[in-house]
């Protein structure tokens, strides 16, 4: 410990104080500043980047949720759409039978009434004819029989009988 | 308690030197006795021999009024550059280190005259006597040397070269869009270290940013010392007691100045203890506060010239052997033993300033009640 103490230069001391101040304050303006703001500035900027490409990525991912959404949306859409579609194409086609089954059946019904009327209408022509014809026939037959005596006596007994017999 | 902690790191330092000296001792014991005995049939006087690598050794480790790059002893030549010694002895007295002739002659300066001895610089007459007292310290009178000495030209040197290694990185952001350049590629991730793991953990990302020019300059300016102290220049700046207490009296004002109210509180009045506790601990805390920047200067000094304690003397035994097998392992051990105080050069470099972010960290330490 005494040789420390003898062998301290108050000189030597003097000068490092002197250097080192000096060296620290030069260093400080020209050297430490510019660097640990060059680092800085660069660690900075290494940030900011890695931090925009962060966010385009997620608004990239935000985006396709989007667009896959938006996909998603037109499918059901267009399914629905479709659905209508079928539907109102069923319910078109339905109506069209019933209609035509309802004409159908109003034209089957007019031609069954006038079939029916015909056939009255033929049916009393018939009538009136075979009417006719039978008083012609009866118009004939009777100036046949009573064209003899004993016919018209004949006739008459025979009538007679069937009135006999009710 | 982490302040407690951190106390013992004095002792740490000291088992950490004693365990460096123990493993060279036991390693090279074996052949030392074999050197010995070798020795002893008589090439040479092993006793001189290390008795000069001792002297080399000391000589080495102190500050000098010469920037030698070699010397050669026995022709009394030395190469390397004088420097300018300036003393204040009732007056400014400035003149070049080449007058004292590396301590053999006495140097006259406006009728006053000066002896080199040991490295110190002493007022003497003109033949330069210089008395001593019994315990064979001078007694001359010892004017305020404030001379640039190799230390000081290093620091400068280092202190340039910061300057202009780090000016250049902070121009090599505007020039290159941001990015490094060159040799700043390699400095930039220290200084994020010095940032991201040193004062952000320590400080807290709060009031880290005050300190931080501070916290680096202190890495890389120690660091580089270091460095440094391992070339062959023979320069050993930060295992110099001066350096090493400026350092940690720098860290030790700012500490104090910019220690917040719960700071001073823990050490005038530590919370949640019994009153008679608080008493018995605020002398302790207080001593704390300077133990803790003295447990800096010393932990750094220690290391820095136990390593080169070490290293030269294991140098130093090559040329004690003298014989193919000791050099050769002495040289081995000497080539390991670099490679260890390369990475020791980096550790105290960023155990200085750990240390030195973590008493700031304590002195800005925000309130809270879980003590």
């Amino acid at each position: 410990m005494e040789k420390l103490i003898e062998s301290f230069s108050f000189g030597l001391f003097f000068w490092q104080i002197v250097i080192f101040v000096g060296l620290v304050l030069l260093l400080k303006k020209f050297a430490w500043g510019p660097i640990l703001k060059a680092v800085n500035d660069r660690e900075e900027g290494i940030k900011q980047a890695l931090e925009s490409a962060e966010n385009a990525r997620k608004e990239m991912q935000n985006l396709q949720a989007d667009n896959e959404k938006l996909i998603k949306e037109a499918r059901a859409e267009r399914d629905i759409m479709m659905k209508e579609a079928r539907e109102v194409k069923d319910k078109l086609i339905s109506d069209a039978k019933e209609q035509a089954q309802e004409e159908a059946n109003k034209i089957i019904a007019s031609a069954q009434a006038s079939i029916e009327s015909e056939k009255q209408a033929a049916i009393n022509d018939l009538k009136n004819k075979v009417a006719e014809l039978s008083i012609e026939i009866a118009e004939k037959v009777v100036r046949e029989e009573l064209s003899a005596k004993d016919k018209q006596l004949k006739l008459v007994e025979g009538m007679l009988e069937d009135i006999k017999l009710n | 308690m982490q302040r407690f902690l951190s106390h013992l790191y004095l002792s740490d330092m000291r088992r950490e030197l004693i365990e460096k000296i123990l493993v060279i001792l036991f390693i090279s014991a074996p052949f030392l006795t074999w050197a010995q005995h070798e020795t002893t049939e008589g090439h040479e006087a092993p006793e001189s021999k290390r008795e000069s690598i001792k002297a080399f050794i000391d000589h080495h480790l102190q500050d000098s009024h010469y920037f030698t790059l070699s010397e050669d002893e026995e022709a009394g030549a030395h190469y390397g550059i004088p420097l300018p010694v300036i003393l204040w002895d009732n007056g400014l007295k400035v003149f070049s280190s080449s007058k004292f002739h590396h301590g053999e002659t006495v140097a006259e300066v406006d009728g006053n005259h000066y002896a080199l001895y040991h490295g110190k610089i002493y007022k003497t007459d003109a033949q330069g006597t210089i008395t001593y007292d019994e315990d064979h310290h001078p007694t001359n009178a010892k004017p305020l040397d404030f001379s640039i000495t190799k230390n000081v030209v290093t620091m400068l040197l280092v202190s340039l070269l910061m300057f202009m290694l780090f000016r250049g990185l902070a121009k090599s952001y505007t020039k290159n869009n941001g990015l490094p350049k060159g040799v700043g590629r390699f400095f930039e991730p220290l200084v994020v270290f010095v940032r991201d793991e040193i004062a952000i953990p320590n400080i807290g990302e709060k009031h880290y940013k005050k300190y931080m020019s501070f916290l680096l300059t202190i890495f890389f300016f120690i660091w580089f010392l270091n460095l440094l102290g391992m070339t062959p220049l023979g320069v050993n700046v930060t295992g110099n007691i001066a350096v090493t207490f400026a350092l940690a009296l720098l860290t030790f004002l700012i500490t104090t100045f910019t220690a917040n109210k719960n700071y001073w509180g823990h050490i005038f009045w530590m919370p949640g203890v019994p009153k008679l506790m608080r008493i018995v601990l605020a002398p302790i805390e207080v001593l704390g506060m300077f133990i803790k920047p003295f447990s800096l200067m010393i932990r750094l000094y220690a290391n820095m010239t136990a390593g080169h304690v070490v290293l030269m003397s294991i140098i130093g035994l090559m040329f004690i052997f003298k014989n193919w097998i000791g050099s050769s392992l002495s040289f081995g051990l000497a080539f390991a033993l670099s490679i260890l105080e390369l990475l020791v050069a980096a550790l105290q470099a960023y155990i200085f300033t750990m240390l030195s972010a973590l008493y700031f960290g304590m002195a800005n330490e925000e309130h809270h009640d879980d003590h």
